[in-house]
């Protein structure tokens, strides 16, 4: 579902984020991307949503070959990729439900579909009843399941999460990984960053380990 | 694991159409939530439009004035007074013949008295006098091609030579002179529309471009859940369109309304001068061009800063 082919990524004003990764993800994996901050974890995962582009190499998602993707092909692998992240990155003026909604909305899907789909999204993070209050009016951990129900409910095929549980509690955390978990189960590919290394070895799923832009360990599949 | 659904071809228009009500309807939504801001847009856009088209409108009304008066060129030539009917009628034979005329018309004095008399107020004191004050008058016609007012000129010269002449008086000159005056004001206020039209346009661009900042967050989100390029742009682009709009019936409103107060002095003054001439506003046809123009604006106003501002999802 995601190959990595001798991938590297430069910024001019930080220099090499990635250099050379090699890896391949099956469909329907849950994988861990673990690493210190800085290590590239993130620009990793924002390669895999096109958010941006490798310097070098080849980067394939669910047959698509970023490198040679056109502009205009962009937001349509956007929606087979939902992505999670650390900071929530809702809309503070809208209510959960319009949050979760937006994925729908640009595809110009029908009102009556758009409600059914996001409320059965809001009731898989256990927030159906949350619909219309605002983001601020919810919790951290209810933001971030906001988050994810918001990259669910396209139900695209690969899940991104950047540090989901980063400002979470232990007890919340674990609830939102297995949320995760619950998504591999019906055949979702996932790729979470985390630095909570307790929670990653207690949950048993393949991890790669970066460190300074390089892979040094892959414990495979499980 | 169910995919997303792919749209079938057939249900594609339908979305579209769908999206794009969609659009329109939520953008005016949007405009409405801060009232103030949007009537001062408006406002601005309104008063900028309307001066042009109150230009044209006073030109308008000014030619469908000139229009009721005689246009074609004429020059009056007035008889000595001794000179009697039947000799002025050798004198027009003679003139008919000059290459520069197409027409000679003679007016006898027994036609001038009556037509005199006609005019009214002067019945008693012509009354009073026995004899026929009025001399002959020919009216002369040149063709078009001699119509120019230095041909004009050239020909009240001639005329005035000869020896049966009095004077003769050019009645059309300062008529041609205020269609000028017309076409020059017209063109003026055409530049004046160009103009303000720039001025239009750097309105709704600015207005735009400040919207598409305050709403950065949104947009990156809503390309971040795989927004096309033309969704994002949409509603700015209605938005635009909207304020044009808005604007050209703001004009709209400011003209006819200052038509509507002018009427009735207007009347006034026309019937002092006997005339049945009656103020008239943007036509339909006019409105149609205004609001059609203004929204036109609208749309490339907000086109240009959409163009700038917003360039899709781009990886860096």
């Amino acid at each position: 579902m995601i190959q990595f082919q001798h991938v590297f990524k430069r910024y001019p004003e930080r220099g090499e984020a990635l250099g050379g990764i090699n890896f391949e993800v099956q469909t329907g994996e849950l994988v861990f991307l673990t690493g210190h901050s800085g290590a590239g974890k993130s620009t990793l995962l924002r390669l895999i949503g096109l958010l941006e582009r490798p310097s070098r190499g080849q980067v394939v998602v669910n047959g698509r070959n970023l490198l040679t993707l056109p502009r205009n092909q962009i937001p349509y692998h956007r929606r087979q990729v939902g992505m999670i992240f650390q900071d929530h990155r809702l809309l503070q003026d809208r209510s959960v439900f319009d949050n979760v909604a937006l994925p729908l909305v640009v595809t110009g899907l029908g009102q009556k579909e758009i409600g059914r789909r996001v409320r059965a999204a809001l009731d898989q993070v256990g927030l159906l009843k949350r619909e219309r209050a605002t983001p601020v009016a919810l919790s951290g951990g209810e933001q971030q399941r906001v988050g994810i129900a918001r990259a669910v409910v396209g139900r695209p095929p690969v899940l991104l999460a950047d540090e989901p549980t980063g400002n979470l509690d232990p007890d919340l955390s674990r609830e939102i990984f297995e949320l995760f978990e619950r998504f591999q189960y019906v055949g979702v590919t996932l790729m979470i960053a985390t630095h909570d290394l307790a929670l990653v070895n207690s949950m048993r799923h393949r991890t790669l380990t970066l460190d300074d832009g390089r892979l040094i360990n892959d414990t495979g599949s499980w | 694991m169910r995919k997303a659904r792919t749209p079938k071809l057939v249900e594609l228009p339908g979305i579209w159409l769908g999206q794009h009500i969609q659009t329109i309807v939520a953008t005016l939504g949007r405009l409405m939530d801060s009232p103030l801001p949007s009537s001062m847009t408006m406002a601005v856009i309104g008063i900028s439009l309307a001066l042009p088209a109150a230009l044209f409108v006073m030109t308008e009304n000014l030619r469908t004035m000139a229009g009721g008066w005689d246009q074609t060129a004429a020059i009056s030539l007035f008889l000595k007074f001794e000179i009697d009917d039947q000799e002025a009628g050798r004198v027009a034979d003679e003139v008919k013949t000059w290459s520069e005329i197409t027409r000679v018309h003679l007016i006898t004095r027994e036609q001038a008295l009556a037509e005199f008399r006609d005019l009214g107020g002067f019945e008693e004191s012509l009354d009073k006098i026995t004899k026929n004050p009025l001399p002959v008058v020919l009216t002369i016609y040149p063709g078009p091609a001699h119509s120019s007012p230095e041909q004009l000129e050239a020909l009240q010269g001639k005329l005035m030579k000869r020896p049966e002449a009095d004077f003769a008086r050019m009645d059309t000159l300062w008529l041609q002179r205020f269609q000028a005056i017309l076409d020059l004001i017209q063109s003026g206020s055409l530049l004046l529309g160009v103009l303000l039209g720039i001025g239009v346009l750097l309105i709704i661009g600015n207005t735009i471009r400040l919207e598409i900042l305050n709403r950065r967050v949104e947009i990156e989100i809503m390309e971040l859940v795989g927004a096309t390029a033309a969704f994002i742009r949409r509603p700015f682009l209605y938005t635009g369109a909207w304020y044009g709009l808005l604007g050209g019936l703001t004009a709209w409103l400011l003209v006819t309304l200052a038509t509507l107060l002018l009427q009735q002095p207007v009347s006034r003054l026309a019937s002092l001068y006997r005339s049945e001439f009656q103020l008239s506003g943007l036509g339909f046809a006019a409105t149609g061009l205004l609001l059609a123009s203004s929204i036109l604006l609208g749309l490339i106003g907000s086109l240009l800063a959409v163009n700038r501002h917003l360039r899709g999802a781009e990886p860096g």
